[in-house]
């Protein structure tokens, strides 16, 4: 399979900043590769520079074989961008939006208005074609954003933070969409800081954080260490914070991470006999709610490569107005 | 060809959004028609001193009409980031910003016709010389345009452009000559004239209305020339440090 983008070595910084700190990796056509990490990780100053919207200090990027190191720009016909803020025109309507958009690409009259026709049935925003794109919800406006991000049939699409801000409903339809994008041969290269969403649409994901690289592999390679692990989740009515020491000495083989809202989480190389495990909990005076066995997550990975905790994580979703 | 539809509808987009709205086409009307009265008004004369009026009236609405449009409006979408989607565009960058500033090029030479079709209806302007005086207002409207281009990418807030336009328009109405003949302007303040490109402009129409001017027209088409050329050189200049950075 050939590659779609080469990165080499690319760096930036910002004043006393290292925003990127020389990643390499390769996206081969057709892959849908996730660009995983935490807020300011360098998630979008990447993007900006595979885009043309900066310039790499130091480093190589190849997209579609031209070698943009000199010119930022230089192979701009071959990418569409979705950013992370839909930022199309509010005083034209939808149609007008994705025409202007493919007349940016040269795209003739007749052919344009096609296909932004065909964009809007297929994103489910035909009833409002005609209304400016002012007055459109955030999810038609994330939509109506990614339809001019592909409306000129880019080789490889740049999707930044594509179902931040969005209600549940839209983002899945999104994540729908993104899906069929890729099936149609479109090579996607996505960043998000939602990790089930890396999980549920990317073959391949990088995880950043600071700007480094820290990991590239497949998802079922990521996932590969925790396969034969058995998890357990238990979870209790109070904190159980000062009884992790407790628990650990009474089961060596298991592995304790307790959280301060009552979670325990229990890893084990064998099956881990949660009847036990209860009975034990409730004699040292824990109201146990649930215990769940718990299917091995990238969350878990992510957590274990970057030290991240998944509860940051969500407290950046929230603090967006995302959802899961 | 594929890049002259993208410029086309760049142009045709701004026109669409920013030119053509009511508010603008209003102000654009009203705002030249205000000078108008206001120094025929100040004058004390009759419909005759229409002539030496026109020549002012003309450049300050063309200067006004182009620098606050673009200055405004680039600003806006840098803010809003919808510039981004022009940056992201295959096309040059040259051809991007000739696309942007050829709005405003064209709101500023129809300003400048709300004086002249006035003028042609209350005086005799047999006496004026066309083929100087078309070429002056579109160099005008192009060096204005491309003022406002460069203060456009200066700035980073829309109240910052209207504010750092100020700080040139107003200066150069009273140092160009167009109000206040050169000649007569404090030795000390004849350089700085000099380096404003209206001043050039000012004297095209002058000689080309009432047959006054102090230079040569080659001369002055040549310098404001040069003005647009190192104005649109410039604000390219700072669009790849500042906004490619």
């Amino acid at each position: 399979m050939t590659d779609a983008l080469i990165v080499k070595d690319m760096a930036k910084r910002f004043e006393k900043i290292d925003a990127v700190s020389g990643i390499s990796f390769r996206v081969q056509k057709g892959e849908l590769f996730g660009f995983l990490g935490p807020n300011g990780a360098g998630k979008t100053t990447t993007i900006n520079m595979l885009t043309g919207l900066a310039r790499p200090d130091t480093g190589t990027v190849r997209i579609g074989g031209i070698d943009c190191t000199d010119n930022p720009r230089a192979a701009q016909h071959l990418v569409g961008v979705v950013p992370d803020e839909s930022n199309l025109y509010a005083e034209l309507t939808g149609f007008d939006n994705l025409c202007f958009c493919a007349a940016l690409y040269g795209i003739g009259k007749t052919e344009r208005q096609t296909r932004a026709r065909t964009l809007l049935e297929t994103f489910g925003l035909t009833e409002a074609a005609g209304r400016k794109f002012g007055k459109y919800s955030k999810g038609m406006k994330r939509k109506l954003t990614i339809a001019a991000g592909i409306i000129h049939q880019p080789e490889i699409l740049f999707l930044d933070e594509p179902t931040t801000g969005i209600d549940v409903a839209s983002a899945r339809q999104l994540r729908q969409l993104i899906a069929d994008l890729n099936r149609g041969g479109t090579t996607i290269f996505l960043t998000t800081h939602y990790i089930e969403e890396a999980e549920r649409l990317c073959g391949r994901i990088a995880f950043i954080v600071s700007g480094r690289i820290v990991r590239i592999d497949t998802v079922e390679n990521l996932l590969q260490p925790l396969q034969e692990k058995h998890v357990v989740r238990i979870t209790c009515a109070n904190p159980l914070t000062h009884r992790r020491q407790i628990l650990s000495e009474t089961f060596p083989d298991l592995t304790f991470t307790v959280s301060g809202q009552g979670v325990i989480q229990v890893e084990s190389d064998g099956i881990v006999r949660v009847g036990t495990l209860v009975r034990f909990l409730e004699d040292q005076g824990a109201e146990v709610l649930e215990a769940r066995r718990m299917r091995p997550s990238l969350e878990n990975i992510f957590v274990r490569i970057t030290g991240i905790e998944a509860e940051a994580m969500r407290r950046e979703k929230e603090k967006k107005g995302g959802e899961p | 060809m594929k890049r002259w539809i993208a410029f086309w509808n760049i142009l045709l987009k701004d026109m669409r959004t920013y030119y053509l709205k009511p508010p603008n086409v209003s102000w654009g009307l009203v705002f030249p028609l205000a000078w108008t009265a206001m120094f025929f008004i100040r004058s004390g004369t009759g419909t005759e001193s229409i002539p030496t009026l026109l020549p002012g009236v003309t450049a300050v609405s063309i200067l006004f009409g182009t620098t606050s449009m673009l200055a405004v409006t680039v600003t806006f979408e840098k803010k809003t980031r919808s510039f981004e989607r022009l940056l992201l565009a295959p096309i040059p960058l040259h051809l991007l910003m000739l696309a942007k500033t050829s709005g405003a090029i064209f709101f500023g030479v129809a300003n400048a016709f709300v004086p002249i079709v006035m003028a042609v209806f209350l005086t005799d302007l047999s006496q004026v010389a066309w083929g100087v005086f078309f070429p002056a207002v579109f160099l005008i409207a192009v060096a204005s345009a491309f003022l406002g281009l460069f203060i456009a990418v200066a700035v980073s807030e829309v109240f910052e452009a209207q504010t750092f336009s100020n700080f040139f328009r107003f200066p150069m109405i009273f140092l160009c000559g167009l109000f206040f003949p050169i000649d007569r302007l404090p030795v000390f303040l004849k350089p700085l004239s000099y380096a404003l490109p209206l001043t050039y402009g000012a004297d095209l129409l002058h000689g080309a209305v009432h047959g006054r001017h102090i230079m040569p027209f080659s001369l002055d088409l040549s310098v404001l020339g040069v003005f647009c050329v190192v104005l649109f050189t410039a604000s390219l200049y700072n669009i790849n440090r500042k906004w490619i950075a």
